[in-house]
């Protein structure tokens, strides 16, 4: 059972660093203001899920566990209210590629 | 080398060359973003060495206070000078020179320690098991060195009278400039409605969890401050002038309480700040509930700054 | 286990770091913004496989106030670009 969950963790959390690379690489690469807060807001979010998912096998106890996923869940609601903020300044003041 | 070494390794390259970056940046904005990415890297640097309280704090004042002062000096001086003023060489000099001795000094105390590291914290965790803490700092703040917090707290409320008699005569008892974003039903609006309850249930918590495991007032209250003034900032609560009575009452409500439980001690136990044996706990709890509430209107108030003008009657 | 999580805390690091970089080269303000996004993903994922590796709950805590208080400076951040442009902040349209 143990190396189940290890072996859970250990894929879901090393699929969510693969996320974050494909962020950073979206950063590195997108034109655009628009497009590479996009890349940063989606993709990071997910690889921060998937790191979340990877770690809760490995937490002692109920609560600690829905802990973990209610900071997921913060970081996913304002992640993307802070994203629709940054946007609408972006396009205030026009976007520099 | 373990892989830990590395990651700390690596967190301080780049601690250090945020650093560099926000004194090498062109626009005082860029550097102030820059700080606060300093501020919440070093909160991981922190937890790293073990002292998660200090962590905790950091956090919330580097990643929230720090920010939203600095970006009100940046305003105010933009629109009192039209853009951003340089200092001159001799005095970014000086204060190199003087930033650098520092440095020394700190690198010297710290490679090179004495024989024996003067500290008393073996002494700190034999007797917390009396005072019915779990968490050694807060035994620390609330116990052994309260003087210090009382006094800390005060001070807070004199740097808060320092900021507010910056206002000219004419507006003094007026609103705080707070620059406020008010868009009725926009995204701002949404964010300031959907995360001020979480964050005051996270400060409710901090507070509550202090005396226990890493948290307590200063945390909890900060984070309170947070919301506020995301909350008057979106428009959604007007600021308070300074003369209100209410918010006088918040302010002072922890360094009195803290105050009198001191004062009290000269009656139910032996002197100035000593508890009563076996109410150490419930005391201190109540203590911290009036600090984080001073704490964060405290803080809240000093983001907001000095007086810009006077109340409409 | 350990060292796995504690080596791809390093990457996540890694890849702050680069994020960092390019984000605070470019020119436009606009740009900056978007560092306190960045950290409040990629630092609270630090912390959280930090706070597993070592089985010290209290991390998560940190993780927590991290990832408020990025959503609050981020708030900050764009508050005070929007007002470098001009005095008044223009009305903006929302969807």
């Amino acid at each position: 059972m143990k190396l189940a969950f290890d072996i859970f963790t250990v894929s879901s959390v090393s699929a969510g660093a693969l996320f974050f690379l494909a962020g950073t690489v979206g950063l590195l690469r997108f034109p655009d203001s628009l497009t590479r807060l996009h890349a940063l807001t989606k993709v990071d979010n997910l690889g921060l899920g998937l790191v979340v998912l990877g770690l809760l096998p490995q937490t002692n106890g109920l609560f600690s566990a829905f802990k973990l996923v209610s900071i997921w869940l913060l970081v996913q609601l304002s992640g993307a209210i802070v994203t629709q903020l940054i946007a609408g300044a972006v396009r205030q003041h026009g976007s520099h590629g | 080398m373990t892989i830990l070494s590395f990651f700390d390794i690596g967190l301080v390259v780049l601690i250090l060359g945020v650093g560099a970056w926000t004194i090498a940046a062109r626009e005082a904005f860029a550097a102030v973003i820059a700080f606060v990415v300093y501020g919440l890297l070093l909160a991981i640097a922190w937890v790293r060495l073990s002292a998660v309280d200090v962590a905790l704090t950091e956090a919330a004042i580097g990643g929230g206070m720090t920010g939203m002062l600095m970006l009100g000096a940046v305003a105010r001086l933009r629109s009192a000078k039209g853009n951003d003023t340089r200092t001159g060489l001799p005095v970014r000099l000086v204060a190199g020179v003087l930033c650098a001795l520092i440095a020394v000094g700190l690198a010297t105390a710290i490679l090179l320690p004495p024989e024996a590291i003067p500290t008393l914290a073996p002494t700190v965790m034999e007797n917390l098991a009396q005072t019915g803490l779990g968490n050694p700092v807060a035994g620390v703040l609330f116990v052994y060195r309260a003087l210090d917090t009382l006094l800390e707290k005060v001070v807070l409320l004199l740097a808060l009278l320092g900021v507010w008699s910056s206002a000219p005569d004419s507006v003094w008892g007026g609103i705080p400039g707070l620059r406020v974003y008010a868009r009725p039903n926009s995204t701002l609006t949404f964010l300031a409605q959907l995360l001020p309850p979480v964050g005051i249930v996270v400060a409710i918590y901090m507070c509550w969890v202090g005396a226990k495991e890493p948290g307590g007032a200063f945390q909890g209250g900060t984070v309170l401050a947070a919301m506020w003034l995301l909350v008057m900032i979106a428009g959604l609560e007007s600021v308070p002038s300074i003369s209100q009575p209410w918010l006088h009452l918040l302010l002072v409500v922890g360094p009195v309480i803290f105050l009198v439980i001191g004062l009290a001690g000269f009656v139910w136990a032996t002197a100035f700040l000593a508890y009563p044996s076996g109410y150490a706990k419930p005391l201190i709890v109540v203590v911290e509930v009036a600090l984080t509430v001073s704490i964060g209107v405290a803080l809240g108030m000093l983001a907001a700054g000095p007086p810009e003008r006077v109340q409409q009657q | 286990m350990t060292n796995f999580l504690f080596g791809t805390a390093g990457f996540v690091l890694t890849m702050v770091a680069l994020g960092l970089f390019v984000i605070l080269r470019r020119p436009a303000a606009v740009d900056h913004m978007m560092a306190a996004q960045l950290l409040g993903t990629g630092g609270v994922a630090i912390l959280l496989l930090l706070a597993v590796a070592t089985e010290t709950s209290a991390i998560v805590d940190v993780a927590l106030l991290l990832a408020l208080l990025a959503a609050f400076a981020a708030t900050a951040f764009v508050r005070s670009a929007s007002d470098s442009e001009s005095e008044a902040p223009k009305a903006m349209s929302d969807r």
